[in-house]
């Protein structure tokens, strides 16, 4: 008898561990930079490409980095979140307008509204790169001293920012 | 497409690329094979289209014209999307079951064929002919041949 | 209206599959003949039911009635109607239902080609598949019905993914589910058995035809596969161990390592648990890959859209059915007895060295596929395991199992000669090894791995031909005059040959260039010169098209000409590549179409593959001598016999 059950015993042990993979997200690609620096750049405003902005500007204070495109269908999902966050003034959110054309992302934020303190252009995508970005949109939760704590992939959604960012912005801000 | 001009850019970008010598080229390709595309996630960056693999391509090729070795690329890679980006998982201490296994597997299954072999001839050998019994097989045996199939 | 018939019908085949299942089993466990008897006849139903519920999900389609949620999602108004049939199995709910098309339609071939098996042994095999039938139905009624309504219908549809609006589509599938669900039945026979008390060499013989005949449909399946992906997705690239196309090739080594260790069982009477283990376990891996696929707990470019739901019910269905054939194994199998015994040296234990093989080589393959979802499971982080560690585990795997198969045809039962084992194939050695050393010289460039691939696929291709050649001697007589089933595993082993020829010389000689190209410029590839001539816009009937134009020379002698396409389906915004390729049976030229770039360039990507096609045909090949084994003479002798009995005697079946 003995032998004979080995199969079956190893057969639970995979279907324990599909079971809890069912409750995983096998694309999502989590960020190394969680607890490390932000990297450091230097972009053009979008508004005024004449200023530029880098991330050191916001050393002491916890804000957000919201990487987001005029092409880009979700962020058009997410930016009513976003906004209403913003005026919350919570906290503060930079936009990273990534891989998009001035004009184009200009009039997007006329049309849907803007809560970004500011935004800057990333129009090759280089910095996008530097932060591991792959897709659009995507959220970075900075503290006040300049580490990355956390990022959020894909949309940021009403319940995203009750039960998870909220909660972390004000433990940040102790 | 999202934007024929948007991939124009990304083309533009890498534009320059075509005016250097194939052994970059061949280079960055053969690096890029190594790693996984992150939009299409079953690709090498080598073989992707997505724009953010186009980007990364380019990426590559700069560092390769910077004079950086194969390894310092692969590990800028690592430093910015994780253990994820390299196609050819490497060897950690949480992959040492991955890399090893099938070989501890292959030992194991002859392992346990031999013994299961040698434990069958032992308990067959009680099985065994008497000896008359066995002048009567072989008579019999002689008069067929086993050919097989 | 249609659709709801669809729908009542598979509700009536799930109380049919269910009624089976019960009266079947307990019918044979308590020999009641009345009961038994109903098992046939409620295959042939559920089969009928079956294909009506299939056939009016394909009229829905034919008739573009989009007030069917599946069929507004897979299809539109302008979709080809070729294309709108094979669409009821282009998503996950039609797909289903094609697998309970072939699911009902094995257990209506076994309720047919078994007369002359005991009718208790018939009843217990189509109650099995019935209840494997019942669990299928109560997903797709329960998950995954294909035959929802959409209030209010929608005036146009959603396009059929343009990635399968190809040929391959039509095909790929079918042949696939056709091996998947085959190998049920050889799982059936296997639980039968078990529940009988009776498992011996004549279980083995007569399962092997129907592991066979599965293994056969897998095999064109996979390889159809691969040979659709090769040249409907543009990069040349022919098996990427994607998650999906691993989940075919799993079922497939350990379906292959069934039908080796049947033939042990079914000779000898020997390794009897194992033989049923693997039985068990190639349907296993078919349901394990049907998980794995639909899901979502892995990513891949094949997977359909998933909904935790589903993933939830494949996996109780998966427990219940794998969870139980093993308990039930681990309670009989120790009843088993031992069968022949046999020496160290002998065709047994030569074909349990290959079993250990691809066991451990589909095991390998699983460690891979999974490993990301373990480590993700245990919190350890994420990676991904890719070609480069596929390739590293399985080709050392591979290559003792290659060289043993030239010697296993020529090894005797029983006990096995060294000596005349040596005899026998010093020929193959040395021809191997000529042609391996030699070739690479030839071919342009000597390596190691090519010199290795061609030197073993000469090998077995050698052992062959003398296998053949040898035996035609010794008993005077043709070709056709031999043994179906030996030829059919000569057959099968020349296909190996020529697949793995053909997966050496095209790794080994490849080319592959990515060029900026403008109307006049020329790119030379493998002796080929290819001219772009430019970029034409046509319209086809559901997509707009840019069409390159390229002139395809040798020695300045114009063959022909290439067009590449790029498409924009005009239902979705995914542009696709069609890949335009030159074959001769002997190398390809393959072009396709990159991206626009300023001034009326593109770039063009430029590949030259030598005997690619060897990987197919060498698939077509193994597939083959399956059908020829099937075919034997053995199997229809019963069938001769029992028409003679009825002649005579007038017995029933």
């Amino acid at each position: 008898m003995s032998r004979f059950v080995w199969p079956l015993v190893g057969f639970i042990v995979l279907v324990g561990f599909l079971a809890f993979g069912l409750t995983l997200k096998p694309s999502e690609v989590p960020s190394p930079f969680i607890n490390k620096p932000a990297p450091s750049f230097t972009l053009p405003q979008l508004a005024s490409p004449e200023e530029t902005f880098s991330p050191e500007a916001m050393k002491g204070k916890v804000w957000l980095l919201n990487v987001w495109a005029s092409w880009c269908y979700a962020c058009l999902e997410e930016h009513p979140v976003i906004t209403a966050l913003a005026k919350t003034h919570t906290v503060p959110i930079v936009g990273l307008n990534y891989k998009d054309v001035r004009g184009e992302a200009i009039s997007w934020l006329e049309r849907h509204g803007n809560g970004y303190v500011l935004s800057v252009s990333d129009t090759q995508g280089r910095v996008g790169i530097d932060y591991g970005v792959y897709g659009v949109p995507e959220t970075f939760v900075i503290d006040k001293a300049g580490l990355i704590r956390y990022k959020h992939i894909g949309p940021v959604t009403d319940s995203a920012v009750r039960d998870t960012l909220l909660p972390l912005i004000r433990e940040l801000e102790q | 497409m999202k934007h024929w001009w948007l991939t124009l850019l990304c083309a533009v970008i890498a534009l320059p690329s075509w005016a250097n010598s194939g052994a970059t080229e061949k280079r960055m390709l053969d690096i890029a094979a190594e790693l996984r595309c992150l939009v299409c996630q079953n690709e090498s960056i080598a073989a992707s289209r997505a724009d953010l693999a186009v980007d990364l391509r380019q990426q590559i090729r700069e560092q390769i014209q910077a004079g950086k070795s194969d390894a310092e690329i692969r590990t800028y890679m690592v430093d910015r999307y994780g253990d994820f980006v390299l196609y050819r998982t490497p060897l950690k201490a949480t992959t040492l079951l991955l890399w090893f296994g099938p070989m501890l597997l292959l030992a194991f299954g002859l392992l346990v064929l031999a013994t299961t072999l040698r434990r069958r001839k032992s308990s067959m050998a009680d099985a065994l002919l008497s000896d008359d019994e066995r002048k009567r097989a072989q008579a019999l045996l002689a008069q067929t041949t086993d050919t097989g199939t | 209206m249609i659709a709801e018939l669809g729908h009542f019908s598979l509700i009536l085949t799930l109380f049919v599959a269910l009624a089976q299942g019960c009266l079947a089993l307990v019918g044979a466990a308590r020999g009641n003949a009345v009961w038994i008897a109903f098992a046939r006849p409620a295959a042939r139903a559920q089969f009928l039911l079956i294909i009506v519920s299939f056939a009016t999900l394909a009229w829905s389609f034919i008739v573009k009635d989009f007030s069917v949620t599946y069929v507004a999602q897979n299809s539109n108004s302008q979709l080809p109607l070729l294309y709108r049939i094979a669409a009821v199995w282009g998503g996950h709910e039609g797909s289903l239902l094609l697998w309970l098309l072939m699911q009902t339609g094995w257990a209506y071939a076994v309720s047919v080609f078994s007369k002359q098996l005991p009718d208790a042994m018939v009843a217990r095999v189509l109650g099995v598949l019935g209840l494997v039938t019942a669990g299928f139905l109560l997903f797709v009624l329960l998950t995954s019905n294909p035959f929802e309504r959409l209030v209010p219908a929608p005036i146009e549809g959603m396009d059929l993914n343009p990635l399968l609006q190809d040929i391959g589509l039509i095909f790929h599938p079918p042949l696939l589910y056709m091996g998947y669900v085959g190998f049920s039945v050889a799982f059936a026979f296997a639980i039968a058995a078990l529940l009988a008390g009776q498992l011996d060499s004549t279980w083995a013989r007569w399962s092997r035809p129907w592991a066979t005949a599965a293994w056969l449909f897998l095999t064109l399946g996979i390889a159809l596969g691969s040979w659709w992906a090769y040249y409907e997705l543009g990069w040349g690239g022919w098996w990427f161990w994607d998650p999906v196309e691993n989940s075919s090739f799993i079922p497939w080594l350990v379906g292959t390592a069934l039908i080796h260790s049947l033939a042990v069982t079914e000779k000898r009477a020997s390794f009897k648990n194992w033989t049923v283990l693997l039985a068990i376990s190639t349907f296993s891996l078919s349901l394990l890959g049907a998980f794995l696929v639909r899901s979502g707990v892995l990513t891949s470019v094949h997977a359909f859209a998933t909904d935790p739901r589903r993933g939830v019910f494949i996996l109780m269905l998966f427990t219940v059915v794998v969870g139980s054939s093993l308990f039930l194994f681990a309670l009989r199998a120790p009843k088993v007895g031992m069968g022949g015994r046999f020496e160290l040296i002998s065709r047994e234990s030569l074909l349990l060295v290959n079993n250990v093989l691809l066991a451990v080589a589909a095991g390998a393959v699983i460690l891979g596929t999974l490993y990301p979802l373990f480590i993700d499971a245990l919190g350890l982080g994420k990676l991904s395991v890719g070609p480069p560690y596929f390739n590293a585990v399985f080709i050392p795997l591979m290559v003792p199992a290659l060289l043993l198969m030239a010697v296993g045809p020529v090894a005797n039962w029983k006990s096995a000669k060294i000596s005349a084992l040596m005899k026998h194939l010093h020929v193959p050695a040395v021809v191997a090894l000529v042609i391996g050393v030699g070739a690479p010289f030839m071919l342009g460039r000597w390596s190691a791995l090519v010199a290795l691939g061609l030197a073993l696929a000469t090998w077995i291709a050698t052992a062959v031909v003398k296998g053949i050649v040898d035996r035609m001697r010794a008993t005077r007589t043709g070709l056709r005059a031999q043994p179906r089933s030996w030829l059919g595993m000569h057959l099968a082993h020349l296909g190996i040959a020529v697949f793995v020829a053909g997966v050496t010389l095209v790794m080994g000689y490849e080319t592959e260039q990515d060029v900026r190209m403008t109307p006049g410029s020329t790119v030379s590839t493998g002796g080929y010169d290819l001219k772009f001539l430019g970029v034409n816009k046509a319209q086809g009937p559901n997509y707009i098209a840019e069409i390159g134009d390229i002139e395809l020379s040798r020695d300045g002698r114009i063959l022909r000409r290439l067009h590449p396409e790029k498409r924009s389906y005009l239902s979705s915004q995914m542009p696709m590549t069609e890949a335009a390729i030159d074959a001769n049976g002997l190398r390809h030229v393959y072009v396709a179409l990159g991206e626009p770039l300023a001034d009326g360039a593109w770039s063009v990507r430029v590949y030259y593959k030598p005997f690619v096609d060897w990987i197919w045909i060498g698939c077509i090949l193994m597939a083959l001598g399956g059908l020829l084994a099937i075919s034997d003479r053995r199997y229809r002798l019963k069938r001769r016999e029992r028409k003679a009995a009825l002649v005579t005697g007038g017995a029933t079946a």
